[in-house]
């Protein structure tokens, strides 16, 4: 179980997350939601340990990573999770097969000879073949995806942390995407978080949802919930209105609803 | 207006102060890593490899043709007070080993394998694989730092010795050459006045700047913010700050070897 109380993230003089409560039970899937900007992946870093919070504390199974005093404990709390960054963050230097084991010499005891097998099977997973030699310069952005996806399973981790699974690609590759975190949901019954605004996304793969709007939850609940709404900023964005509460400038230089320059 | 001028020196004095304090941070890591033993043995070989085979034809170039120059200059100087070329061996020899060869491969480095990682880790940094790392068990100090480091304090010695030999061949050359020294005077030269000293005066400088331009280079690096222009920003920044540590310390470390008299 993770469980977010009270976080605050300042980055200098701004500060990005307010006061953020959420928990995520077992076995749940966790969609956070929001426009650009709003927390939610520094939200993620912090439940990872990436970031720490300046206030409040986020505990995984009774485990908060800022009272983790030594090398053993902060491994121990690290080998829980998978991340999937945004872009993949795969390493340009290596090929697939090692991006998709890289963690297991870390995080795992098992021997380096097992590894190219292993990263066969992980590919497998996601649904990719015959591609362990390759760069991640040499696969298209749907794959280097699924590549991502491969490695942050890799270690059997008990949470996966989605950072905007779907955002740059194509609607069917999406989609497929989408059908995977579900399959992995199905087959390895680990606990997810996913960070993103792609709300067909959101309904699709969802236990349930919460929103995040400058740096506090806006509402939580299922996804008929948020469809059925009745907080205006909710609606607003569930159904990307340009026209509510939220207001977005059109351009840097517009005056903002307040009339300030 | 003085408000504005006092919060803009305050606010640059706080970003000299926040730098330094990570760059502390992250020379007590790599120290700390070191001494636990948790070495990638292997990262290192690479990067040692990658390093020396960047720099060397560079280095040993450059100072070839600095051992040219001073001969030529040497001579002409000598010529033009004595009427013929004299000492000219032992001037390349103590300009080189002393102070030429390790400055000027130092130079080389910094501008050559210093920015390549400074890009390299910058890139790594703002398209999240430094993060990756985090979150795949690793410490990105101990998997990129630690590595890059002991291959710059590994590798850095050897070119500097490569370089005295290539900056004293490029004296003896224009000796030859242009002066007519037979090449038992200009050997005699160097090996009747230069004591092992002398030689370790430079050599150690080579420690001193490998430590500096490893450590600058990489915090510019896992420092870079804001894409490709800030990777740019970092690895320009890197190979400026190294070019002013390598005169800032050469000017120190020749003081406090001058005073435990190795020279």
């Amino acid at each position: 179980m993770i469980e977010a109380k009270g976080v605050v993230k300042r980055f200098g003089a701004r500060t990005i997350l307010r006061g953020v409560d959420i928990s995520v039970a077992a076995g749940e899937t966790m969609v956070i939601i929001g426009g650009s900007g709003c927390g939610k992946s520094t939200f993620l870093k912090c439940v990872v340990g990436l970031l720490r919070p300046d206030e409040g504390s986020v505990t995984v199974d009774g485990m908060d990573i800022a009272q983790c005093k030594s090398e053993a404990e902060v491994a121990d709390y690290r080998r829980r999770f998978g991340y999937l960054f945004q872009d993949g963050a795969l390493f340009d230097s290596m090929t697939v097969w090692e991006n998709v084991t890289f963690g297991l010499r870390y995080l795992t005891p098992i021997p380096p000879a097992r590894f190219r097998r292993l990263a066969r099977e992980k590919l497998a997973l996601v649904g990719l073949k015959d591609i362990e030699d390759f760069r991640p310069a040499e696969l298209s952005g749907g794959m280097k995806k699924r590549v991502a996806l491969a490695r942050a399973i890799a270690a059997e981790p008990s949470y996966i942390l989605y950072d905007e699974p779907t955002t740059g690609l194509d609607p069917i590759m999406s989609d497929v995407i989408n059908d995977l975190i579900l399959d992995l949901q199905k087959q390895l019954k680990v606990t997810s978080i996913v960070v993103t605004h792609d709300m067909k996304s959101a309904y699709k793969i969802a236990s349930r949802i919460a929103m995040l709007h400058e740096g506090r939850v806006l509402g939580q609940g299922s996804s008929d919930d948020f469809r059925a709404s009745a907080d205006e900023r909710i609606h607003q964005f569930v159904n990307g209105l340009s026209q509510g509460p939220i207001k977005m400038k059109l351009k840097d230089y517009e005056p903002d609803a307040a009339g300030g320059a | 207006m003085m408000e504005t001028w006092l919060a803009a020196l305050g606010g640059a004095t706080l970003g000299v102060m926040e730098a330094l304090g990570q760059f502390a941070f992250l020379t007590q890591s790599t120290l700390r890593w070191i001494f636990k033993g948790k070495i990638e043995w292997r990262q290192t070989l690479i990067q040692c490899a990658r390093i020396g085979a960047d720099s060397l034809p560079v280095t040993v170039m450059t100072t070839f043709f600095t051992g040219m120059v001073l001969a030529l200059q040497g001579g002409a100087s000598t010529e033009h007070f004595f009427n013929q070329p004299l000492f000219v061996g032992m001037l390349v020899g103590f300009a080189i080993v002393m102070e030429l060869a390790p400055v000027m491969t130092a130079l080389v480095v910094a501008g050559r394998a210093g920015a390549a990682i400074a890009a390299e880790l910058g890139t790594m940094k703002v398209t999240e694989q430094i993060d990756a790392l985090y979150t795949l068990g690793t410490d990105p100090v101990r998997y990129l730092v630690i590595p890059r480091f002991l291959a710059f304090v590994l590798v850095m010695p050897f070119l500097v010795v490569i370089s005295d030999f290539s900056g004293i061949l490029g004296g003896w050359l224009v000796a030859k050459v242009k002066y007519q020294i037979p090449p038992s005077v200009f050997w005699h030269d160097i090996i009747d006045s230069m004591r092992v000293r002398h030689f370790m005066h430079g050599y150690i400088k080579a420690y001193v700047f490998a430590v500096a331009i490893s450590l600058i280079c990489c915090y510019k690096g896992v420092t870079a913010r804001g894409g490709a222009e800030g990777v740019g920003k970092s690895t320009t920044q890197a190979v400026v700050l190294s070019m002013v540590a390598i005169f800032v310390l050469d000017y120190l470390a020749t003081a406090v070897l001058v005073a435990l008299g190795i020279t």
